[in-house]
């Protein structure tokens, strides 16, 4: 019975397309798997501005939305009836095109990553050989999208804001990559669904997820750290950052468009928190051996929901870093340690299997975070401010 | 030649074309940038995976922002006031038709060699990289030492503005 429940939209898929003749099955198939990608994000966006906004409510100590339906919870409807009715505005000096094309590429590139992370067992749109590639190749996709919006705004807020989100996701890109890379290495391939299967056997009970291994929880940890960059979310949210900039790259964006842009940041967290969930914590398998008989895709979307939670704690409990600070975390320090990370997962792989490469992978990555991070703070100079004038 | 090769070639070259013929600076990067997107479904329409995710990871995530940040930070994005055509344009047209007259020369010479019925190896990602790794780490590891005296030599560049100015 089980099975059947954790195949069940498999099943279903397969018997609504037995409706149709052959020639047209496959391209049906895909089709429905599409239309029910598009419908199901949109509503766990709904459903996660709501948290988001009661969620950072709580945590200020404040109550959050609570006027439209049970404690607020139809607060998107109210949402997406104004962002539909209110006045497009395009400025007179924008530039019309690719002021209209911005947030459609953000909003394709993103549903694009969708169609390959494994949301259960059997349940990947595409299985491609070469899927995590797939997956940062339409990331970076995104980028150019946040230049077009702010370029084409004709408006120095928005440009300022593009150029620090462009600077700022193309140095955290390479952390996100390399921390992925450490995964693809132990498992042995690019395939999103193969690295999942090989996460799926325990040990006296306990799962093989990559989060367990020294290697695996310095990559997740700064893979998370990368993925917060990559989508501009608090602490990282400078580019639209309120009090510095208006709205950043999409102040000059009102109406529906601004809804897409929205919409598309909260897609692509989705989206990566998929992939965390998936190269680290096991994508869709249970933590203990004796909880199997639940279905996959709950696992899977419960972890997700979970990264998206620890998204919006981060978000109302920690302050926003400043745009030299960010890009010194990223370069001098997040990159050195991926680097020595990659190391500690060959040093890993060739101990073979034995208590000794616990012990050793463990020190080398504790110690190498202790010394740069003493190293860095040295060199810090705490004391009176000193100016330093732009040129 | 199937009709998805027709229609994939048709979107490269109208990018190529809007990106020589546009008038705005930052138009004709973004159209290039289509041509990118074009050139990588053209390999994944021969079953290169690796090669076509790897052409949109690096050229439209890396060197068409390069492109676009080139263009901002200099004067390049206002309209240059003598046009934007060159004036010895039939010299370059020739040469241009030249070069392409020996590329395709030389391109139907050498399929006319080749037995007809091969078919094109699948080659997976594990290969590449078994391949990058064992015969061809000579050439990784020089194209890796270009990479890095890019690098400093960048920083350096960065670096000597700063103290220039001071």
């Amino acid at each position: 019975m089980f099975e059947t429940l954790d195949q069940i939209f498999v099943l279903l898929q397969h018997w609504l397309v037995g409706f149709l003749p052959l020639a047209w099955q496959s391209v049906a198939g895909v089709l429905l798997s599409v239309v029910v990608i598009i419908g199901l994000f949109p509503a766990l966006f709904a459903l996660t501005t709501v948290f988001e906004r009661k969620g950072l409510g709580r945590i200020q100590n404040r109550l959050g939305p609570n006027r439209v339906g049970p404690f607020g919870f139809f607060q998107p409807v109210a949402d997406g009836i104004k962002s539909l009715t209110k006045e497009d505005i395009v400025p007179l000096s924008a530039d019309v095109a690719v002021h209209f094309l911005a947030p459609v590429l953000l909003v394709v590139s993103v549903f694009m990553g969708f169609a390959v992370l494994p949301m259960g067992r059997n349940m990947v749109l595409v299985d491609m050989d070469a899927g995590l590639l797939f997956y940062f190749a339409i990331g970076a996709s995104t980028e150019l999208s946040v230049f077009m919006a702010g370029w084409s705004s004709r408006n120095k807020y928005s440009l300022m804001g593009a150029m620090r989100a462009v600077a700022q996701m193309i140095s955290y890109e390479v952390v996100l990559l390399l921390s992925s890379v450490t995964v693809v290495m132990i498992a042995g391939s690019l395939s999103l669904t193969k690295i999942v299967e090989a996460q799926n056997h325990y040990t006296w009970g306990l799962p093989h997820w990559y989060i367990f291994t020294p290697w695996g929880l310095a990559g997740f940890v700064m893979f998370t750290i990368a993925a917060t960059a990559e989508t501009n979310r608090s602490p990282f949210d400078l580019p639209e950052g309120e009090s510095e900039l208006v709205a950043g790259y999409h102040t000059e964006y009102s109406g529906f468009k601004f809804a897409l842009f929205f919409l598309g940041e909260y897609l692509a967290m989705f989206s990566i928190s998929g992939l965390g969930t998936t190269l680290f914590l096991g994508g869709w398998s249970a933590p203990f051996s004796f909880l199997t008989w639940i279905p996959s895709w709950i696992w899977f979307f419960s972890k997700l929901m979970l990264s998206i939670f620890v998204f919006i704690w981060m978000r109302g409990t920690l302050p926003r870093l400043r745009q030299d600070q960010l890009m010194n975390f990223a370069w001098k320090f997040v990159l050195p340690m991926c680097l020595l990370n990659l190391f500690v997962a060959g040093l890993w792989r060739f101990l073979g299997a034995s208590w000794q490469r616990w012990v050793f992978c463990s020190a080398i990555l504790i110690l190498a975070y202790i010394g740069m991070g003493l190293g860095e703070m040295r060199r810090k100079h705490i004391g009176p401010r000193r100016y330093r004038y732009a040129e | 030649m199937s009709f998805v090769f027709y229609i994939l070639s048709a979107l490269t070259v109208a990018g190529a074309l809007a990106a020589v013929l546009l008038k705005n600076t930052v138009h004709c990067a973004l159209a290039l940038t289509v041509a990118f997107a074009g050139l990588a479904l053209l390999f994944l329409d021969l079953h290169a995976q690796f090669a076509g995710f790897a052409q949109i990871l690096v050229y439209i995530g890396a060197v068409a922002i390069l492109v676009v940040f080139a263009i901002l930070l200099t004067k390049g994005s206002e309209t240059p006031k003598d046009g934007v055509f060159s004036k010895t344009w039939l010299a370059g047209l020739a040469v241009a038709a030249a070069v392409f007259a020996v590329l395709g020369w030389a391109v139907l010479q050498s399929t006319s060699r080749l037995p007809q019925d091969v078919k094109a190896p699948t080659v997976t990602v594990q290969q590449i990289g078994q391949s990058l790794v064992g015969r061809y780490v000579l050439p990784l590891e020089i194209v890796a030492v270009l990479l890095t005296a890019a690098m400093i030599g960048a920083v350096i560049i960065a670096l000597h503005e700063k103290e220039g100015l001071q």
